[in-house]
């Protein structure tokens, strides 16, 4: 009853959306208020039924109710009651329900917020969102129906992919579609805007937090699923340049421009097609992501459902929507002309060449993630583009990038002074070098990858607080920092926080120890500076897995600083292995303990790997999305959003 | 096709990939097969590269690597020896040949061409002559208008 009232929700919230896609967008071209203001509610309607929906895909989840066909296919009674939850969104038809769930919310946020929109704009925003939404409704509805039954239910389901039952895992896919699906919110107003013809500072203003909010969970989402591959596959590998990841990835480097570009076009009134071309492009990069993901075109490890209708569905989508944006910016991108006037150096300038390494490094990941089916279908040759290739064709981009940031942080706008930020910049550098310096001597590889990325790190930390020190001026007032507008603060820590990400991918990557051999029991050895023992193993029983659990105690100079337990479990249900590595997290390090298969003359394998910074990658991303979030808090953009609504009540006890 | 999933992941799937009986006890061409092998992808799997992989193809094609190192074989010759055996799928890293050089090139000529036109933006941005001050339509006068009277 309730899977039917959930399905019958979803119906609804089609029809809902299809009424918001026509009705206010006829409203918004003859003008009548009535048919305009139906957006609103239609989005209330839509959001609250699609929530509805999902609250009973998630019963029946819950609950195990094995008469669902879904629930069967990926759920089981003895899994934990997170995983149940988690199960929803673990699959293709429940992540697509989360999908058309959070463009809804989106919706309905824009409807909510969007007050002090102009009426038309505002109804145009909703009619372009709603059809986004249409086209997914139906996605769902005909080709991956979450609510279909099972004719004789069994009395037990098959389980979820146990590399799923992870609380990292659990959070991942939300917060990354939140990412992806925000951004539709940015497509949404930039197809409204070039209907009405009118790009200027106030749409600007409007944009920038959705695309800071998107932007913030992208970062999160793409933080949280790198931190999973790391502890959960058993290498401590954080980034595998895979199609899936590379899927997620392009929309965040085309989200990081557009933040930039909104920024010109909000404060100087430049940039204005550019900066409409990325949103299309960012949401279009969304879809692509979705299409690759679901399609099977590609191989990945992520890929779940590899379903060609479905695939050619979501092309459709994919080929209507930023086929048919595109067109309309081609017709209408005339129209918008730039008003700011800016020297060559400037902070507009340093924008630009921000905007130009962000998209080309989003290019270049699209350019080797498709290249396998372009050599394919045009030359007939089957060949791989691995992570070799994106490290050496994606990094001197970044590199670039990181080099300008300080310097164009420190620009002011219109006529910037480079010699003036230089100077600021001069103690900054020292340091970078000094550290880099130092870490070249430490060091015993030689490679220079260490002292360039710890160089970069800090660089971008030291040209973070160079850009906050030099608000304080000459005043030594240091209480002045804390006045700054939080948009300062946000800029100063997300950028701050890249370098953090650089220092540590570099040290992971230049400076990993690792150790793998036969271990005998409380036999020590040593690794860098450590001494491991392994001093047992057992076998150890979960609710729904069974597993071999070694115990290892870890030593520096004669005194324990941890006892790990890594793990090594099998899940019945699903007849899959895992690896629970334990680690010992640190400031400096990590220390990666991996228990394998017992050897035959006694003794397991053990993999031992010292990772140096490798807390530092999430630790920056962390910081970007803190950086993210203090921008979003700033009261700039509180005040434009409850603008209209303060203005009349403090009109009230005046007349 | 579920169940043959099932077995790929089972057969790849992260756990320990190179096993200590197959390290070599030189520790210089150990380290050459290492970095050898994170080059080559292992053929059965979905992106993952031998080093990393827990399948028993990517195991004989460590040992293979491995045994051409200890034949005297050199860097080339090793993964020369692979692709002739497994085509130009088993790199990682594509070659430049053929239309290949497009793929390498490509990041590096959009970036030329974007430092162009971005160059000729900002030049023309900073040639261009500030505008007078915007006008507001009538309309826009209109609703000012009726702003102003609701305040007073």
């Amino acid at each position: 009853m309730i899977n039917e009232l959930g399905h019958f929700a979803l119906i609804l919230a089609a029809l809902v959306a299809c009424v918001q896609a026509v009705v206010p967008m006829i409203g918004a071209h003859k003008r009548w208020p009535g048919w305009m203001a139906v957006a609103e509610p239609a989005a209330t309607a839509q959001f609250l039924l699609t929530l509805l929906s999902f609250a009973a895909l998630m019963h029946a989840f819950i609950v195990s109710d094995f008469s669902l066909r879904l629930v069967v296919a990926n759920s089981h009674s003895a899994k934990p009651l997170l995983y149940k939850i988690s199960g929803v969104w673990g699959n293709h038809e429940g992540s697509m329900l989360l999908w058309v769930l959070i463009l809804a919310l989106f919706g309905a946020l824009a409807a909510w917020f969007g007050g002090n929109l102009p009426a038309t704009l505002r109804a145009r925003v909703l009619g372009v969102q709603a059809m986004v939404g249409v086209a997914f409704f139906a996605f769902i509805l005909f080709t991956s129906n979450p609510f279909l039954r099972m004719a004789v239910p069994p009395f037990d389901g098959q389980d979820l992919n146990p590399l799923l039952q992870d609380p990292g895992l659990a959070f991942h896919p939300p917060f990354l579609y939140l990412g992806y699906v925000g951004l539709s919110l940015c497509f949404s107003f930039a197809a409204a805007a070039l209907i009405e013809g009118r790009v200027d500072a106030a749409w600007a203003r409007w944009v920038r937090p959705w695309t800071l909010l998107s932007w913030v969970f992208l970062t999160i989402g793409i933080a949280l699923g790198s931190w999973w591959a790391y502890y959960e596959l058993g290498w401590g590998g954080f980034w595998f340049w895979d199609p899936v990841e590379n899927a997620s990835f392009m929309p965040w480097l085309l989200a990081a421009a557009l933040l930039h570009s909104a920024i010109v076009v909000e404060k100087r009134e430049a940039l204005k097609s550019w900066t409409i071309l990325l949103a299309i492009l960012a949401f279009g990069f969304s879809l692509i992501g979705t299409f690759i993901v679901r399609s099977g075109v590609l191989t990945s490890v992520h890929a779940f459902a590899t379903d060609p209708e479905r695939g050619v569905f979501i092309l459709a989508i994919l080929v209507i929507f930023t086929g048919g944006a595109l067109t309309l910016y081609a017709a209408r991108a005339g129209t918008m002309q730039a008003k700011g006037v800016f020297g060559v150096v400037s902070r507009e300038s340093a924008l630009v060449a921000n905007n130009i390494l962000l998209a080309v490094a989003c290019f270049v990941v699209f350019v080797g993630t498709l290249w396998p089916l372009v050599a394919e279908m045009l030359f007939d040759r089957k060949l791989s583009v691995g992570a070799p290739f994106f490290d050496m064709a994606f990094t001197p981009f970044m590199v670039l990038l990181g080099l300008i940031l300080p310097v164009g942080a420190l620009l002011g706008w219109k006529r910037g002074k480079m010699g003036r930020a230089l100077r600021q910049l001069v103690p900054g550098f020292g340091l970078a070098v000094a550290v880099a310096g130092l870490v070249w001597t430490m060091q015993t590889g030689r490679s220079l990858l260490g002292p360039v990325g710890l160089f970069l790190g800090t660089w971008l930390v030291a040209g973070a607080a160079t850009d906050l020190l030099t608000r304080v001026g000459r005043s030594r007032d240091y209480a002045r920092l804390l006045r700054l507008p939080r948009a300062d603060w946000g800029k100063a820590v997300a950028h701050g926080g890249l370098g953090v990400t650089m220092a540590g991918i570099a040290g992971l990557m230049a400076w990993q120890i690792e150790d793998i051999r036969a271990a005998d029991l409380n036999t020590p050895y040593t690794v860098g500076a450590f001494e491991f023992e392994l001093l047992g193993v057992q076998r150890v029983q979960g609710p729904n897995w069974f597993a071999d659990r070694g115990e290892v105690s870890v030593r520096r100079d004669g005194a324990e600083i941890a006892h790990l337990y890594p793990e090594k479990r099998t899940y019945p249900v699903a007849r899959m292995p895992t690896t629970e590595a334990a680690i010992h997290g640190g400031f400096w390090r990590d220390i990666y303990v991996v228990i394998g298969d017992a050897q035959q003359g006694g003794g397991w394998t053990v993999r031992v790997y010292l990772k140096p910074l490798a807390n530092w990658i999430w630790g920056g991303a962390i910081l970007m999305a803190i950086g993210g979030a203090l921008s979003l808090s700033d009261r700039r953009f509180r005040v434009a959003a409850g603008a209209r609504k303060a203005v009349p009540a403090g009109e009230v006890p005046a007349e | 096709m579920k169940r043959f999933l099932v077995i790929l992941l089972f057969l790849c799937g992260p756990a320990l990939a190179v096993q200590p009986d197959e390290v070599l006890p030189d520790p210089a061409q150990e380290a050459r097969a290492r970095e050898i092998s994170q080059g080559l992808r292992c053929l059965v799997c979905q992106n993952e590269n031998i080093d990393d992989s827990n399948a028993s193809l990517a195991r004989d094609l460590r040992l293979l690597v491995r045994e051409r190192i200890t034949a005297g074989d050199s860097d080339d010759e090793v993964v020369a020896y692979l692709v002739d055996r497994y085509g130009e799928f088993v790199l990682l890293r594509p070659t430049t040949s053929g239309w290949n050089w497009l793929l390498w090139a490509a990041g590096p000529l959009l970036f030329l061409f974007a430092m162009g036109l971005g160059g000729v933006y900002i030049r023309s941005r900073s040639r261009a002559e500030a505008p007078s001050e915007a006008v507001l339509s009538p309309e826009e006068q209109a609703r000012l208008r009726d702003i102003l009277d609701d305040n007073r």
